[in-house]
């Protein structure tokens, strides 16, 4: 695709001159956000702008196909517009967040509730969608919930085991990171940035880098674009590794749900030696990184890393050949791939449910310009895909880490990032562990914040969740949520 | 056949778990940096280098004042180590970190240059808990990077479960919580009824920067700034996230665990 009569285009880690975003009226704007969703873009961003009384919208689109990204706004409206959702459900989210930001009303929304908003104690989350019934009942769940796990509110809706209806109401980990960010960047930035989703520090970090680079006109030195590379995939090792076990250990398999928790450790013990934080914090800086991954410490590295992939793939070994588990995970929790397009969710949770969407392979940017890494895809959408696609994914990146580390690019990996340009726009997406991560940043006149929006894949993917569970055994939630294994922080911000 | 294989694994492999704290403790990765001292003495007279570094505003100096860092609001970056000019502040390379008191936490005065390191429970409580400690862990605005390393100790290389500590699902079966995070006001509800339902006595650990002072976040109107805004904490264990090691550290000097080992 050249061009759009309704968008600007641009690649993933640039930016543009805020000027360069047109403008459409409210309507306009949904309908022609609706036409290119329509035909085959996806909602990476949608935003409020607060201006003069008013709200821009501003919309992000992915071409994943044609590998382009594109961007149109509208001119400050108050009051309603109508619903971007009615026609494409991906937008659900986005909207009632708008709603909830800027006190713009998505007209014909279906269900219109705040996301994140506190009522002084606990989010204003009640009321919840209810199904009525002489045998109908109702579960809750959380937000203080079994385990050593971050709080969320699960409302489920039975007829005997069975789950009619599941919603799901966040908003607990909310800390204003958002909001805190307009005027910036500040001094304890980079550190929110770390810990928007704290397992994916790099993730988030390598975004924010991203986005601060393409706004200032510069680019990092090439090896530390590498050096982030190999962080982002030490990330995903660690976190898939984990999650196998997590799995193994909700259908009682212990010898995979106990190898891979220690497996886990190692692969969060080699980001160790990367920068001496588990979860690579203090590593990625906007202008480079900050520290280096020198000849010497590679070579420990890597040996530690062919260890722990054999291990890993010993320790799923036992976990795909027994039948016991197979019977588990096979069937559970489905999500079709019509499903998983409609409602846009990103990351292994797409993959599993046979969408070719990864940013790394679909927007290349940084290292991966360089170095591809093939994309995993399981038909299914269950339990046993979900799983699949991460093993799959745990070969791939071992296999990458070990090509990168071979042929590392020379020079610094330190650079200064100068001055941010003023009035720009600039979107990064990165493929985070989960999926999808979106960053994106608009300076003011004098080159600070007027808006940063953030986007974690999390936020595309809980409504997965929630449809994995229709018809299904609530007996059968865990393992459903240990598929998924979403970021209830990197939602609430 | 999957049941011998691992079964070959098991023999093969052997106890996996480390002998700490029978054995010598593992080592902090060399680029962690472990727990921070401070020489105030060292600081010159005018020097505020490592003031305005600091993401949590965690260095102070009064004027002609050594400086104070308060190790609770730290996040390990390093960039005040990296700025002093005078060899202030430096790293120890040590895990040992977790206090009792927060103002154990206050570093940079003579004979306060490093944590005050945390002592075990007395009487009751210690007879109680010394060997048998049940926790709910609870998160409030953490992100999971805390709670992931809180975690890690359950798994076969740390076996938290050989000191008789363990996580369970109910307050009603616990004997104190675990904190982590900001504590954001939206769990100010959750936490005091997960509080309340725990039976008396019962203690609280604070485990990362956010839950003793709110971390990266300290001040957002959002979030309360840890833990101690809401309930008594009794242990403090500094970090973000606090390294494992340094976790476990804190758990074993407040059961009373690590007292016999240390004695000469």
């Amino acid at each position: 695709m050249n061009s759009s009569p309704s968008f600007t285009l641009f690649a993933n880690g640039t930016s543009l001159p805020w000027l360069d975003v047109p403008q459409w009226s409210g309507e306009e704007l949904v309908r022609r956000t609706a036409d290119e969703l329509g035909r085959g873009a996806r909602l990476c961003s949608w935003f409020g702008l607060a201006e003069g009384g008013g709200t821009r919208l501003v919309a992000v689109l992915a071409f994943d196909a044609d590998n382009t990204l594109a961007v149109a706004g509208s001119t400050p409206i108050s009051g309603s517009y109508p619903a971007l959702t009615t026609i494409h459900p991906q937008a659900h989210l986005f909207e009632r967040e708008v709603w909830e930001q800027h006190g713009l009303i998505p007209a014909g929304h279906p269900w219109l509730k705040p996301v994140r908003k506190s009522n002084g104690n606990a989010p204003a989350n009640a009321p919840f969608f209810r199904v009525d019934g002489r045998e109908i009942h109702e579960v809750a769940v959380g937000p203080v919930h079994a385990g050593v796990i971050e709080p969320g509110h699960f409302r489920f809706q039975c007829h005997g085991e069975e789950v009619l209806h599941l919603e799901i109401a966040l908003g607990y980990q909310h800390r204003g990171i958002e909001e805190a960010l307009a005027g910036g960047p500040h001094l304890a930035t980079v550190s929110q940035m770390e810990t928007i989703a704290g397992d994916t520090s790099i993730g988030h970090a390598t975004a924010y880098a991203m986005v601060l680079e393409a706004v200032a006109g510069a680019e990092p030195p090439l090896r530390a674009q590498w050096l982030r590379a190999i962080a982002l995939e030490l990330e995903r090792l660690a976190n898939h590794t984990g999650d196998i076990g997590a799995l193994a250990g909700d259908v009682a398999f212990l010898p995979t749900s106990s190898a891979c928790g220690k497996l886990r450790g190692d692969f969060l013990n080699l980001t160790a030696l990367i920068c001496g934080n588990r979860f690579g914090r203090g590593l990625v800086r906007p202008g480079g990184c900050r520290q280096d991954l020198e000849p010497s410490r590679s070579g420990g590295l890597r040996e530690k890393l062919r260890r722990a992939l054999a291990d890993v793939d010993e320790a799923a070994g036992w976990l795909w050949a027994a039948n016991s588990v197979r019977a588990r995970f096979e069937g559970i929790g489905p999500v079709f791939t019509e499903q998983a397009t409609g409602v846009g969710m990103v990351g292994v949770a797409a993959r599993a449910s046979g969408l070719v969407r990864d940013v790394r392979f679909d927007h290349p940017a940084g290292w991966h310009r360089f170095a591809q890494i093939p994309v995993a895809v399981w038909p299914g959408g269950d339990v046993f895909a979900r799983a699949k696609v991460r093993l799959l994914e745990i070969q791939r990146s071992g296999q990458f880490l070990e090509e990168q580390l071979d042929s590392p690019p020379e020079g610094e990996v330190r650079a200064e990032n100068g001055p941010l340009a003023p009035d720009t726009l600039a979107v990064a997406l990165v493929e985070g562990w989960r999926g999808e991560i979106c960053h994106v940043a608009l300076t003011n006149a004098e080159g600070h914040f007027r808006r940063y929006k953030i986007t974690d894949p999390s936020f595309h993917n809980w409504i997965g969740l929630a449809l994995a569970l229709r018809g299904q055994a609530i007996s059968d939630f865990p393992i459903c949520n240990k598929s998924f294994n979403l970021s209830y922080c990197g939602f609430d911000l | 056949m999957f049941t011998a294989k691992t079964i070959l694994h098991r023999l093969r492999s052997g106890c996996q778990t480390m002998p700490y704290p029978d054995g010598p403790a593992p080592a902090l990765p060399d680029r962690h940096g472990g727990a921070l001292r401070v020489d105030g003495a060292k600081c010159e007279e005018k020097c505020q280098a490592c003031v305005p570094v600091c993401p949590t505003h965690a260095i102070t100096k009064a004027s002609s004042q050594p400086i104070a860092l308060d190790l609770g609001r730290c996040i390990f970056c390093a960039a005040c180590v990296e700025a002093c000019p005078s060899g202030a502040i430096t790293q120890t390379g040590r895990h040992p970190m977790a206090t009792r008191r927060r103002e154990d936490l206050l570093l940079g005065q003579p004979g306060a240059e490093e944590a005050r390191l945390a002592e075990a429970l007395d009487g009751k409580l210690r007879k109680l808990f010394g060997r048998s400690l049940r926790l709910r862990q609870v998160s409030a605005g953490g992100c999971n990077a805390c709670e992931a390393d809180t975690n890690v100790l359950g798994t076969i290389g740390w076996d938290l479960g050989r000191f008789g500590v363990q996580f369970v699902a109910s307050p009603r079966h616990a004997d104190g919580l675990l904190i982590t995070g900001a504590l954001s006001r939206n769990m100010d509800l959750a936490v005091k009824k997960t509080y309340a339902a725990v039976p008396e006595p019962k203690i609280v650990i604070a485990v990362g920067a956010c839950a003793i002072a709110g971390g990266p976040y300290i001040g957002h109107p959002q979030v309360l700034n840890g833990a101690g805004a809401l309930v008594p904490v009794d242990l403090f264990v500094p970090g973000c996230p606090p390294h494992p090691l340094t976790i476990l550290d804190g758990l074993l000097r407040l059961l009373g665990r690590l007292e016999d080992k240390e004695r000469p």
